[in-house]
Parts: structure tokens; sequence; C-alpha cells
């Protein structure tokens, strides 16, 4: 059995990964900024990585979905194994949540979001500044739970790393490998 | 003899008056704008305004428009451009509340279409206008619909940083929609 995941897995966890370190700073500078050309531009920018993590989450879950990610090693306790299934789930609930939302609210708010301005991505709501204003929040919440899940996925796969010395990171991160 | 001499053209002012649509319906009426900010559209509209036209629709080219548009009634969709676009580098809505075109002429484009020329005023500049719309009639009310490309800079709508038309550009399309009826 494979001890890693394949290397579109690889690839596409890690292009995700970059993509959120860049807008999810992004997002909380932009927001509080006095509105100008810089803002307006940032907003775009933003809402543009959003969108990629949207369209590379799909491409994600679909391989996912038809290729099997290596087993836990046996040694693992069951509630090690709940635990990081449970995590692992709701980021790919967020990944997917999280772009959306922020599509959602941009049509609420009567911004429509265009893909490097150059793709128009349907309105599926219309205006409504309550409903935007709610997106808002959601958008929000999703993020600071991605943030808490986040810090509990990497600080799980840092201790398996550094603690307890097994191969689990290294199932992402190939060149980490310690057993032959 | 001398009221006999001035019915007849008591009445045909009368006619000409019941031809002329001149009394605004402002629930029904519209002034909007789309502007593009990094390349995607963005719908706004004012929602104060008055429009003195004059219409006889069997002669539109005889057409007389005064539009005021009150600038601090601006709606972008967004509180914060709300705030933005009343001040200096946009509108200066404190020095000139208002923008105001003035007609001069009204010609006849073919096809239901027709073409008003002239003067809008924003900001204390007055630069010649054409406005293409059309005009429909449903018995007792008028709609003259129709847009033009206004170029914000030409005005000094939205100086300084913001004369950056890669992020707002220059054109921007204003759309008016006015139902006038007789009386």
């Amino acid at each position: 059995m494979d001890t890693r995941y394949t290397h579109t897995a690889v690839t596409l966890h890690w292009l995700i990964a970059l993509l959120i370190f860049a807008a999810f700073p992004l997002g909380l500078y932009m927001h509080d900024l006095p509105l100008s050309p810089h803002k307006l531009r940032l907003y775009s920018y933003h809402k543009w990585i959003g969108i990629t993590v949207f369209v590379l989450a799909v491409m994600r879950l679909s391989w996912r979905a038809t290729h099997r990610p290596p087993p836990l090693p046996a040694s693992m306790p069951a509630w090690e194994r709940f635990a990081a299934e449970s995590v692992h789930y709701l980021l790919y609930a967020l990944i997917f949540a999280i772009p959306v939302s922020g599509w959602l609210m941009s049509s609420a708010k009567g911004m429509q979001t265009v893909w490097f301005g150059v793709l128009p991505l349907p309105d599926l709501i219309g205006k409504d500044k309550e409903l935007g204003d709610l997106l808002h929040e959601a958008h929000e919440a999703f993020n600071f739970a991605l943030l808490g899940l986040l810090l509990a996925h990497v600080g799980a796969a840092l201790k398996h790393h550094i603690i307890q010395h097994d191969d689990i990171l290294a199932r992402m991160i190939p060149f980490l490998r310690r057993k032959p | 003899m001398r009221t006999l001499f001035i019915l007849p053209l008591l009445l045909l002012t009368t006619l000409a008056d019941a031809a002329e649509f001149k009394v605004l319906r402002p629930q029904q009426s519209s002034v909007s704008f789309i502007s593009r900010q990094m390349g995607v559209p963005v719908d706004g509209e004012f929602r104060k305004f008055t429009a003195d036209i004059v219409l006889d629709p069997a002669k539109p080219e005889k057409g007389k428009a005064r539009i005021n548009i009150d600038l601090g009634s601006i709606d972008t969709g967004n509180q914060e451009a709300n705030e933005e676009v009343v001040g200096k580098t946009w509108f200066d809505a404190k020095t000139y509340p208002t923008a105001s075109f003035v007609s001069t002429a009204v010609k006849a484009l073919g096809q239901g279409h027709y073409a008003a020329q002239g003067k809008l005023t924003i900001k204390g500049k007055t630069l010649d206008t054409q406005a293409d719309f059309t005009i429909e009639q449903k018995t007792d009310l008028v709609t003259l619909a129709g847009s033009f490309t206004l170029k914000r800079l030409a005005y000094d709508i939205g100086s300084g940083i913001w004369s950056d038309t890669d992020t707002v550009a220059d054109e921007v399309l204003v759309r008016f929609h006015f139902v006038v009826a007789r009386q």
C-alpha cells in the first residue's frame, strides 16, 4: 500500500495552501483600508485568488473522491483518527464555503466577480444589502473557523513529525520521508 | 367681432397644450449609471432629480428639457463609496450640489430614435452633450428612455489618485428613464 499522497493530491494541497496564505491576510488587511484605487485593486486580487482556490478545491475533491488517501499508521489511537478525519472534512468543506460565500457576497453587494478581470462569474443572487451583510458575516466566521482548524491541522502534522517521529507529514511532503 | 377672432386662437392653444406632455412622474422615473471598476460594471443611481420636460410626441423636435440632479442623492450601492463620491475629489457636492442638463435641440435619428443635444454642467464645468433616447407613448403617459456616455475626467470627477482609469474607467454610462404626463 502506498504511504503517500499522489503527486496530484500533493500539488493541489500545497497550491491551495499557498493561495490561502495569500488571500487570508490580504482579506484582513484590505477590509480596513480607506476607499482608494489601491483598495479596489486589492479586492479584485483577493477575489481572483479566492475563485482560483474554489477551482482547485473542485479538482482536489474530485481527485480525493476517486483516489484513496494513504492509510493512517495502525498505531494511531481511534480518537486521533476521528479527529484527523473530522478536521480534514471540515477543511474540505471550508475551501468551498469560503470562496462561495465571497462570490455570493460580491453579487449581493452589487460587485460582480470577474475572474482575472476577464471571466465574469454569474450573479447567483441579486443585489440585496441585508443578504450581503449576512454573507459578509458568514465569510468572516468561516475564515476564523478555517484559521482555528489550520492551527490544529498544522499543529498535529508537526506533532507527528517532531514528537512522534512517524511519516504522517511525509505523506504530504515526500522528501521528509525517514523510512525507506 | 373681437371675440370671434380670439376664440379659434384660444382653441388652438388649448389643443396645443393638450398634445404636450410636461409633468414628470418621479416615482416611475429614474436616473442611473454604470461605472466600471477593475473591469467590473457597477450599477448606481441618483434618488433625487427634477426634470422639466415639454414634449409633443407628434413633434419631438420641438421638445425641451431641463434636468437637475441632486448629486448628494447618489446611491452607489455602497455606503463607503456614497460618502467618498460627494467629496472634493469627486463631485464636490458641497460646492456644486447639482448637475444640470439643458437641451438646445432635439434631432430625429429615425426608427423612433432621437438625440437630445444640450449643455451638461457638472462641478462648475459646462460641456456640449448628446443623449440618444426613444419615445414611447401610452395614451396619457410618455416615456423618454435613453443613455449617453459621460467621460468623468472631462469634468474632473475623480481626480488625484482616482484619475487612474485602470481602476475606475473614464467612461460612465448614464441612463435616464423619464415618465411624463400631460398634467
